[in-house]
């Protein structure tokens, strides 16, 4: 943030604490988002990760601590002013069936159209421009109840980038997903943030896909950050048996040389 | 915007219209009773061969009415459109979140002091429907939101609530218990051009805030959480959602008491047909609904002519069984 621009945090979250009601989610987590970078956040089930995505769009509010978007604090940006910031993609479920996959991508303009929602040439163009970019063109004219898991996973990341935001969250994207396409949407998620130099922040399940998609990992557990670094300072047997209590071994990838985490069964 | 769903639908809404004006326990035939409207409108000579008292009846009795019957369709329609688009769920509509029976308390209130004057009537409707929201609102309320589950939940508490208030009053003024009787029927109680003078800018007002909320009713099908993330003001638009479709709600009870079902049925049918765009849907669900309320009240002032049933029978004899089926329908496939 001082002095190299390129590095600079483009989210920082400082000290950050947040309840549900009387339970605590999350407990002084503080952790920054650079530009240009992937950071993956991983944890077993109830560490906070989609609390914490939840606090950065707005939904939840912090109980304590602060968030900064590009220097400003999240509060003070009005729904509308963060959505041009920041766009999140949630994991697929119950889509509004109604919609064809144009509409539901168009609906990604939201923060730029006014209240009657009438598209300019802008929102259409960055509209097909995104569903190019996720390969949905050809299914434009589909109902979202028609389509298949992965296609909806696809239309919540093109949403997500017709949006057209610097800053890009996303809460397990590949959950639903079989192979193939949890492959695929990672490589084009990976090839966008080169090519726009978004930031993502993405909470993750697969600790192998974490390993070879993120620049850096952030290990929450019980709402607050146990490990943050490279992945295969974090990915280490260690950290995985302290979280997770589970026994694994970390070995190099044959092609990538990433680290690869194998349960010990 | 101008494609054939509209035209379809309009072409019902004129039709029904034109027979509306028509049609009673006295006929005129439909030409004639254009001819009457035209010069009344234009202020032409009258040219035709036709009993005096047909200008009349037209005039002072069966236009005011249709016009009125029209708007009140197209109320509950267009409100139901929107609740059901705010809750998503299929089955919402004015009823379910308690504002109609609010308004039906209001207006029971203001009918039971006779020396207040009928013409008060639709404010009792718009301070109960406006009670009711408010009551409602505060109970569904968790910390800074409020979830459409708890909504539904207290807008059904409350409306059981404002039911039971509506028939205490009934039981202890008994001198006006076959007035309300009628009127939660969905009789109306007044005729004439008055009550659409009071009736009418609260109803276009209400009806035209619907219409311009089609887009925000469309990010809301992905969920409140969605909406938000994609940059609507959520809570904001909710309660100009709520606002609108409840002033239009009161003000269509207020003059025609408490029809049910054209809020759930005709939604309904527009969806199935055309989709759930609800930037279509709003405007469309708002011509069906006159178009629906119109022929339920022919029928009504026909089926037993010259007297003339509450349209609040008809409604609920043609949506009950509609009800039912959508019920059955909901369990077999998901099409929401």
């Amino acid at each position: 943030m001082k002095s190299d621009n390129q590095k600079y945090s483009v989210l920082d979250i400082r000290s950050l604490s947040a309840t549900y009601g009387e339970v605590k989610a999350l407990t002084n987590v503080s952790l920054s988002v650079r530009r240009g970078e992937i950071l993956g956040l991983i944890g077993p089930n109830g560490a906070g990760k989609s609390t914490l995505i939840r606090v950065l769009s707005g939904i939840l509010k912090a109980s304590a601590g602060d968030v900064l978007l590009n220097k400003q604090n999240i509060t003070s940006y009005s729904p509308a002013e963060r959505a041009r910031v920041l766009a999140v993609v949630p994991q697929a479920r119950q889509l509004g069936g109604a919609f064809s996959v144009e509409q539901a991508v168009l609906l990604g303009r939201t923060a730029y159209l006014g209240f009657l929602g009438k598209p300019g040439k802008l929102d259409l163009e960055k509209t097909y421009w995104a569903m190019d970019q996720t390969s949905i063109s050809h299914l434009a004219d589909r109902k979202l109840a028609e389509i298949s898991g992965g296609e909806q996973q696809r239309v919540l990341l093109a949403r997500a980038l017709a949006q057209d935001t610097p800053v890009l969250l996303l809460d397990e994207p590949t959950t639903h997903l079989d192979l193939r396409y949890q492959a695929s949407l990672l490589t084009t998620l990976k090839s966008l943030v080169e090519q726009e130099n978004l930031t993502v922040l993405m909470a993750m399940h697969d600790l192998n896909q974490v390993s070879s998609t993120a620049d850096r990992v952030a290990l929450l557990v019980d709402g607050s950050v146990y490990s943050i670094g490279n992945p295969e300072d974090v990915l280490t047997p260690d950290n995985i048996k302290a979280t997770y209590h589970t026994e694994v071994e970390s070995i190099k990838h044959p092609r990538s040389g990433k680290s690869l985490i194998l349960p010990l069964m | 915007m101008i494609n054939r769903s509209f035209l379809v639908v309009t072409g019902l809404l004129v039709l029904a219209f034109v027979l509306s004006i028509a049609l009673g326990a006295v006929t005129i035939p439909p030409g004639n009773a254009l001819q009457i409207l035209l010069s009344k409108l234009t202020g032409a000579e009258l040219s035709g061969s036709w009993p005096e008292y047909f200008e009349t009846i037209l005039w002072e009795i069966r236009l005011p009415h249709t016009i009125l019957v029209a708007l009140t369709g197209a109320a509950l329609a267009g409100s139901g459109a929107a609740f059901q688009g705010l809750f998503r769920n299929p089955l919402a509509d004015p009823y379910l979140i308690g504002v109609a029976s609010g308004a039906g308390l209001g207006a029971i209130a203001v009918m039971s002091f006779p020396q207040v004057g009928r013409y008060l009537i639709p404010m009792g409707a718009f301070l109960g429907a406006l009670g009711t929201i408010y009551a409602v609102y505060a109970l569904a309320k968790v910390g800074r939101i409020v979830p459409l589950t708890t909504l539904i939940l207290a807008g059904v508490a409350i409306g059981s609530f404002t039911s039971a208030m509506t028939s205490f009053l009934m039981l202890v003024s008994d001198q006006m218990v076959l007035q309300a009787m009628s009127f939660l029927l969905g009789g109306s109680t007044v005729s004439g051009w008055e009550p659409l003078k009071i009736a009418f800018p609260y109803l276009l007002s209400g009806m035209t805030l619907l219409i311009l909320s089609g887009h925000s009713l469309n990010v809301l099908q992905f969920g409140e959480e969605q909406a938000q993330q994609l940059g609507l003001s959520v809570e904001k638009i909710k309660i100009l959602i709520i606002v609108a479709a409840s002033l239009t709600t009161a003000a269509a009870v207020s003059f025609s008491g408490v029809i049910g079902f054209i809020g759930l049925v005709v939604p309904h049918v527009i969806r199935m047909v055309w989709g759930g765009d609800y930037k279509k849907l709003i405007p469309l669900s708002i011509l069906g609904g006159g178009f629906t309320l119109l022929v339920s009240d022919l029928a009504a002032r026909i089926v037993m002519a010259p007297r003339t049933l509450p349209v609040g029978i008809v409604t609920a004899l043609i949506g009950a069984p509609f009800f039912l089926w959508i019920l059955r329908r909901a369990k077999r496939e998901v099409f929401w």
